[in-house]
């Protein structure tokens, strides 16, 4: 298979993937805040195609749980009761992207039972639903902030290169400031001195700005040494000698070139910030409660209980497996087809 | 040779002093400060608030507070913390010291596997051990650190081997030298194998590559045909050859391994800068996140300093002047 294919497998995966949490209302049973306080801490229910009485069923069910008379996190399987599983059913609102308002959702509970396929948190809220919107929030700030320290490392960095002289020294100078510090203390100390309460869209902006900011050095970089190296191109000093403006030889000569480095950081950079950004929640500095994002989902688990009790909390860490898999892919791929590697642009994955 | 140390050393000073300034130029955009919330507490009156506001002088312009705060770095004073009541200095230093031997040790223990393991995986260029070795590494980089130190955690808690929490046990203090290095040593081995884990395949990687890549060169093969011994070839003739760039990624590392220790330490309970940042930050106590921050990029700075010496020690194109 040539790279250009597998490029464009591995694309298809990653928007696919994509596509599945950008449509998380569907796929998601229930809304992430709804909470139900009979269940709290309930465990992931298993779907059964055989029941009791060993008839077979084409529909999968499942048995309700109860709380357990005198226990608060002990459940038990009532035989009696069965939820079916049922396919494009209407339940909570919810909207597209933001906008389509629809109701339908691919499965849900039948009979008036709640499925949850992979348990609930301390209130009782669907863990499944919330991992799917979560990842809306955790990937949305890794590509937004991607997008922004990209734009700001593109345009510092081609201004460092093709300009030259102080400027250039002063831009990079600036750069290696933000390089030298350990990112998640720098991500540490801008994020101390914004507000701390703040409503959940406020706080997702104020991080998407600080993982802009604190991201941009390291493409500024490699685009400073690719402008560089495209500047004194013979091509680029022929359209300089038949008198191109500095804008143009800009535009359309030497910022083609850097493409391929700029596609390669995306790559590395996205899943870095989706981390980050995991991080920063799962410390309760990052998009607070009731609004779910990987990290807070997570966050659970900083108690002692919850880490031997309930397994099911560490499952929102699996979900971005994948995710990661295919941005690695990626920008292997990516790199391969860009070609030689240079020990920055791996480097950059440190 | 004191040319290039000065210029290293000047190198390292604007680093700090930027970063100082970045640090306090980011409180100027903060809405609020430390004594905000102790406006709420109905058990402070509005006198004493203001008294406490004055002899704290947080309401001073930023170019006076910093013009204090500097003056007072230089007799190696780090300005006050708000919530603990003390100096910062001390406070930062007993964290601090934690963090570093636990990124200090990691650092070491990845490079000792880092460097035998490339070299051996490049000695089998596309050979199966090889392949199977790069798989490995992919499969360890696409699980991030979070998820890794969770899911040791978890198996440590129910399998009980490990202790889970903390860097020593109860009664540390009454422990002979020995059993408590041996405590000590007990409590690090989760957090550490987090660390080396996470930050092992992107070093094996470039360990891979760069001693590959002196591999090729003519002199190699050369020495090969002279009939000198793999193993001498291997360390003596193709490691230093690919020294310059993975000197230069010790520096790189450290600052990983910084930034990894950071969640680490949070998730385990290891008491060190991590957590301790998080709780100031939760606290708005600005001279300890400014103290914090200041000390990671000292860390920081003194590990590229060394590994600049280093490549002046390694690389004679550097000794001459004429190299970078």
């Amino acid at each position: 298979m040539s790279t250009r294919s597998r490029l464009l497998i591995c694309l298809a995966a990653l928007c696919l993937l994509h596509l599945g949490v950008a449509c998380a209302g569907f796929f998601a049973p229930y809304d992430p805040a709804a909470q139900d306080r009979e269940h709290p801490y309930a465990p992931p229910m298993a779907l059964h195609l055989v029941d009791a009485r060993g008839g077979i069923h084409l529909r999968p069910f499942s048995y309700a749980q109860s709380l357990r008379a005198g226990s608060f996190d002990e459940y038990d399987e009532n035989r009696a009761r069965v939820i079916p599983m049922e396919f494009f059913v209407s339940g909570s609102p919810y909207r597209v992207l933001g906008l389509l308002p629809l109701r339908a959702h691919l499965f849900g509970g039948g009979d008036g039972g709640t499925l949850n396929l992979l348990g609930t948190d301390e209130y009782g809220r669907d863990l499944l639903s919330r991992i799917l919107f979560g990842g809306q929030v955790s990937l949305l700030a890794g590509l937004i902030g991607a997008g922004l320290a990209l734009s700001i490392g593109l345009c510092i960095g081609a201004a460092a290169g093709f300009l030259g002289g102080w400027r250039d020294e002063v831009l990079m100078r600036v750069a290696e400031l933000f390089l030298a510090l350990p990112w998640i203390y720098l991500l540490f100390s801008m994020r101390a001195f914004l507000p701390l309460a703040v409503p959940p869209l406020k706080a997702f902006l104020l991080i998407v700005v600080v993982l802009g900011a604190v991201g941009w050095a390291r493409p500024a970089r490699l685009v400073r040494g690719t402008v560089l190296s495209a500047k004194e191109r013979d091509f680029v000093r022929a359209a300089r000698g038949f008198g191109a403006s500095g804008g143009y030889l800009l535009r359309r000569h030497i910022l083609p070139e850097t493409a391929s480095v700029v596609l390669t950081q995306a790559a590395t950079l996205v899943p870095q910030f989706v981390l980050a950004e995991m991080t920063l929640s799962f410390l309760g500095l990052g998009v607070p409660e009731p609004v779910p994002s990987w990290g807070n989902v997570l966050a659970s688990l900083q108690h002692y209980n919850v880490l031997i009790s309930y397994w099911w909390m560490y499952l929102p860490v699996l979900a971005m497996v994948p995710f990661f898999l295919g941005y690695l892919v990626l920008a292997s791929l990516l790199q391969a087809s860009g070609g030689p590697s240079k020990i920055e642009e791996v480097g950059s994955g440190v | 040779m004191m040319r290039f140390l000065l210029q290293r050393a000047g190198h390292a000073a604007f680093l700090l002093f930027g970063v100082s300034i970045l640090a306090f130029l980011f409180s100027t955009l903060a809405p609020g400060n430390y004594f905000d919330e102790m406006r709420l507490n109905p058990q402070i009156s509005a006198e004493r608030l203001s008294a406490l506001r004055a002899e704290y002088q947080v309401d001073r312009p930023i170019t006076l507070r910093y013009a204090r705060w500097a003056g007072a770095l230089a007799h190696g004073d780090l300005g006050f913390s708000f919530a603990y009541n003390t100096p910062v200095a001390p406070l930062l230093w007993t964290r601090a010291r934690n963090t570093l031997l636990l990124t200090g040790t990691a650092t070491l223990l990845v490079w000792m596997l880092a460097l035998p393991l490339g070299v051996w995986s490049a000695e089998r260029l596309g050979r199966p051990a090889d392949v199977a070795l790069s798989w490995a590494t992919a499969v360890l980089l696409i699980i991030p650190d979070l998820a890794l130190a969770l899911g040791l955690l978890i198996l440590a808690v129910r399998s009980g081997w490990l202790p889970t929490g903390g860097m020593v046990s109860v009664g540390f203090g009454e422990f002979s030298v020995a059993h408590k290095i041996r405590d000590l040593a007990w409590h690090m081995i989760l957090p550490l194998l987090v660390l080396v884990v996470s930050a092992l395949p992107v070093l094996l990687r470039h360990v891979r590559a760069a001693v590959a890549g002196a591999l090729e060169a003519p002199f190699l093969r050369a020495a090969e045909g002279h009939g000198i011994s793999r193993k001498r070839l291997l360390y003596r003739y193709a490691l230093p050859a690919a020294a310059h760039p993975l000197i230069a990624l010790f520096g790189l590392s450290l600052g990983t391994l910084l930034s990894g220790s950071l969640v680490v330490e949070a998730v385990m309970g290891w008491p060190g800068l991590g957590p301790f940042l998080r709780d100031a930050i939760l606290a708005r106590d600005l001279y300890v996140v400014i103290g914090g921050v200041l000390l990671s990029t000292l860390f920081l700075v003194a590990g590229n300093f060394a590994a600049d010496l280093l490549l002046y020690w390694v690389d004679p194109r550097i000794r001459a002047g004429t190299g970078r």
